[in-house]
């Protein structure tokens, strides 16, 4: 067999292997797309043995957005949560980093050290007093859409690694230079070093944008019970798990929907970014 | 070995020297001193006051009036019962209502945040005692001090730290640190289900949770926790190694020179990052449910006769996570690799082709070695995030095959964080939780210690540049 050949061969199995791996990595997908849209006079919403609805429509889709359902408000819920999280959350970020990565101080090995440590404890070893806490200020049940935000934005500082690391590859001359022309390091810091980080910004914001969705624990354990401060993913859960999921599949399948397409179509705009931050922050460590 | 236990001996003599320096500068500082100073020995800030830096002495004093109305207001009740943690749970009325006395929480939590409140009096009352004496050497050598522009000023330059540090460190304490140590205590006493706050107290009891946690036999924890434990590592060594060697296969195909669109496949991958877990995850468990998808469509094709239990039998379970783990984890490794792979020199492969050498030969001495020294913390970040992967354990099977065999609700697909997660909110089991924690936590610091110790790129930084 000639090189050519073989090469050609090579790109074949490549291609088909390919191939196979985007079927298995869409084909959920594609059924959850197919089953939200499944009539409920079929199986009543249930789950059924086949995979093509025999009668198309959008009647999970209706249900969600009729009186009957707090999806709307549960969405908006979440909606809200991500929003301030990723300003927040990027803000705090930002702000630890710039001074680990520029400013020498007293406590400062220690304080990472320390962070670090802190780190490996299991987050949800700390639920109780959190709720507790919360409670005192009265952020739970009917207050958690804050509590949840204070919660997720208060110790987001810990997670600067990625952002420190982009830092650290900005020049310091930069700095010294413009700290000898006599700016302050507020100065710097908001004039120049963030408008050079922009790629991280968004990687930040993407990052933490997105967590808030996934939320299941914190989310169940602070609005217990409270229905109206539930987020997307702790109501869709109830609604798989509780008993009556029989004919609620078909509307988790469409609510599902409703919240990937918009999240993934963010994801994949800012894709760019989100590859820069993973795989700086991969081989920093 | 005597080397080290002559560091060890010097470092705490270093540690006692650096505190009897302390008490000698305070010493000094009060003999030395000037009337104000020694004022502000009891009244903080009381010099700077007089010597007009306002903003420095009122800052100083707020910390004392603060300190002292928490003390006496509130805190001092709770610090004096942290002993016995409360010992009258509820009093009933003269008009037989009942009503609460002592709160074991709040006595524990609130006693230890007045432990803490002290620690950082002293510290402030000790730069409050520098803060005196550098002012006075200032002054007896005829310099200016500071003025209160100068001192705002500073918290946007020099001391720009503290500015921003501020808030985040704050936040951390109170919602990390605080509550990490609340914690830790709690598995020294018995606050579990018949110990609730405010109806019940519950109290110190030393050891015993630890003890429960590795007695085997009766109701001791010892066999479950091993249970889970080794599936806890073997997950996470499976989850960490598989993902990681598929991704980079899958980045490798993509990399190929012939192959097009090369984008198109990346993001069709990226997909399973992007949608929420929770939508995918749960969707997949159900396609795999006994009455899902795909059993139905085997019995339809007449593949099988009797259908799969995916999630109720214990090793099929354990398969399928970390199969479907696979389809989680493997577009991360994939974005990650696929830069690092194109940044190897083209010139290696290249002479060893001239060599002879066939692709699988090239992957193993070229490839592998590279990547591993350069993803190796990657990798032991990746190793002890899914030690505590809770999304997939829980979002798949809950922890499921439950089993009479293994204690305290846990199950065969279990990892110990996800038990932890089920004794505090399904059995209130706090005091066996927090052991749990605290053992989650030995397990990933020493993993951890032990890993970095041994990854190349921290035992030869100058490898492969």
């Amino acid at each position: 067999m000639g090189l050519k050949a073989k090469r050609k061969l090579g790109d074949t199995l490549t291609y088909a292997a390919l191939i196979i791996i985007s079927i298995i990595w869409l084909f959920p997908f594609v059924c959850l797309f197919l089953q939200s849209l499944r009539s409920y006079n079929e199986g009543g919403g249930g789950m059924v043995e086949y995979l093509l609805p025999k009668q198309f429509s959008l009647d999970s889709y209706a249900y969600l957005f009729s009186s009957d359902s707090k999806f709307v408000r549960w969405y908006l819920n979440t909606l809200v949560i991500a929003c301030f999280v990723a300003v927040l959350q990027t803000i705090v970020v930002l702000c630890v980093s710039y001074v680990l990565s520029r400013m020498r101080f007293k406590g400062r090995t220690f304080l990472m050290r320390f962070w670090l440590i802190l780190g490996m404890f299991p987050g949800f070893l700390t639920m109780i007093c959190l709720y507790f806490l919360l409670k005192q200020f009265h952020l739970t049940q009917a207050g958690a859409i804050p509590g949840l935000i204070l919660i997720s934005v208060a110790s987001s500082g810990m997670g600067y690694y990625v952002t420190k690391g982009y830092f650290d590859t900005i020049p310091k001359a930069l700095d010294e230079a413009a700290r000898i022309d006599g700016a302050s390091r507020a100065r710097v810091f908001l004039t120049m070093i963030l408008p050079m980080s922009k790629p991280i910004i968004i990687y930040a914001a993407l990052v933490a944008f997105m967590a808030p969705w996934c939320d299941y624990v914190f989310a169940s354990y602070v609005a217990f019970g409270y229905t109206d401060s539930y987020n997307v993913a702790v109501a869709m859960q109830n609604w798989v798990w509780t008993n009556d999921y029989q004919g609620y599949f078909t509307r988790f399948c469409a609510g599902g929907m409703l919240i990937a397409v918009p999240v993934t179509i963010l994801f994949i705009c800012l894709q760019k970014y989100y590859v820069e931050g993973v795989t700086g922050g991969a081989v920093k460590g | 070995m005597g080397k080290e236990a002559n560091t060890g001996k010097s470092k705490i003599g270093s540690f006692f020297g650096a505190i009897g320096q302390e008490f000698k500068e305070i010493g000094l500082a009060f003999a030395q001193g000037d009337w104000k100073t020694k004022v502000s020995f009891l009244i903080m800030g009381f010099g700077p006051l007089m010597r007009k830096q306002f903003l420095r002495g009122i800052a100083f004093l707020a910390v004392e009036v603060l300190f002292v109305w928490y003390m006496v207001g509130f805190g001092w009740r709770y610090l004096s019962d942290i002993g016995t943690l409360g010992t009258v749970a509820r009093v009933m009325n003269a008009d037989g209502t009942i009503s609460y006395n002592d709160n074991s929480f709040l006595i524990l939590l609130y006693g230890l945040l007045s432990i803490i409140f002290i620690g950082v009096f002293l510290f402030i009352w000790r730069m409050n005692i520098r803060e005196n004496r550098k002012e006075e050497k200032l002054l007896a050598e005829g310099k200016a001090l500071g003025t209160v522009k100068g001192d705002l000023h500073s918290l946007l330059d020099s001391n720009f730290d503290k500015t921003l540090l501020a808030l985040p460190v704050l936040g951390i304490f109170v919602f990390t640190v605080l509550p990490i140590i609340f914690m830790i205590c709690v598995a020294f006493t018995d606050y579990d289900a018949n110990h609730q706050p405010p109806s019940n107290l519950f109290t110190w009891v030393g050891l015993e949770n630890f003890k429960n946690l590795f007695s085997f036999g009766g109701t001791g924890l010892g066999s479950t926790f091993l249970t889970v434990l080794a599936w806890t590592l073997i997950w996470a060594f499976f989850a960490t190694f598989l993902t990681y060697f598929c991704g980079m296969g899958v980045a490798i195909m993509i990399n190929r020179k012939g192959i097009k669109c090369k984008k198109l496949w990346r993001t069709i991958l990226v997909m399973t990052i992007a949608v929420p877990q929770f939508v995918s995850l749960l969707y997949v468990y159900k396609m795999f449910a006994n009455d899902g998808l795909i059993n139905s469509y085997l019995m339809k094709w007449g593949w099988i006769s009797s259908r799969i239990p995916f999630w109720s039998d214990p090793l099929l379970a354990k398969i399928m996570i970390i199969l479907i783990n696979l389809w989680i984890g493997i577009p991360y490794t994939m974005l990650i690799t696929t830069g690092l792979l194109m940044n190897i020199p083209e010139d290696l492969y290249e002479s060893a082709r001239i060599d002879g050498a066939s692709g699988f030969q090239m992957f193993r001495s070229i490839t592998l070695p590279y990547m591993l020294f350069v993803t190796g913390p990657f990798l032991l970040t990746q190793f002890t995030g899914n030690l505590n992967n809770f999304n997939v354990i829980y979002l798949l099977t809950k922890g499921g095959p439950q089993s009479m065999a293994l204690s305290n609700n846990a199950g065969y697909t279990d990892l110990l964080v996800t038990w932890l997660y089920k004794m505090t909110v399904d059995d209130t089991n706090y005091r066996m939780a927090a052991v749990l924690g605290i053992m989650i936590f030995v397990v990933t610091a020493v993993i951890s210690l032990a890993v970095y110790n041994m990854l190349p790129s921290v035992k030869d930084e100058e490898g492969f540049q």
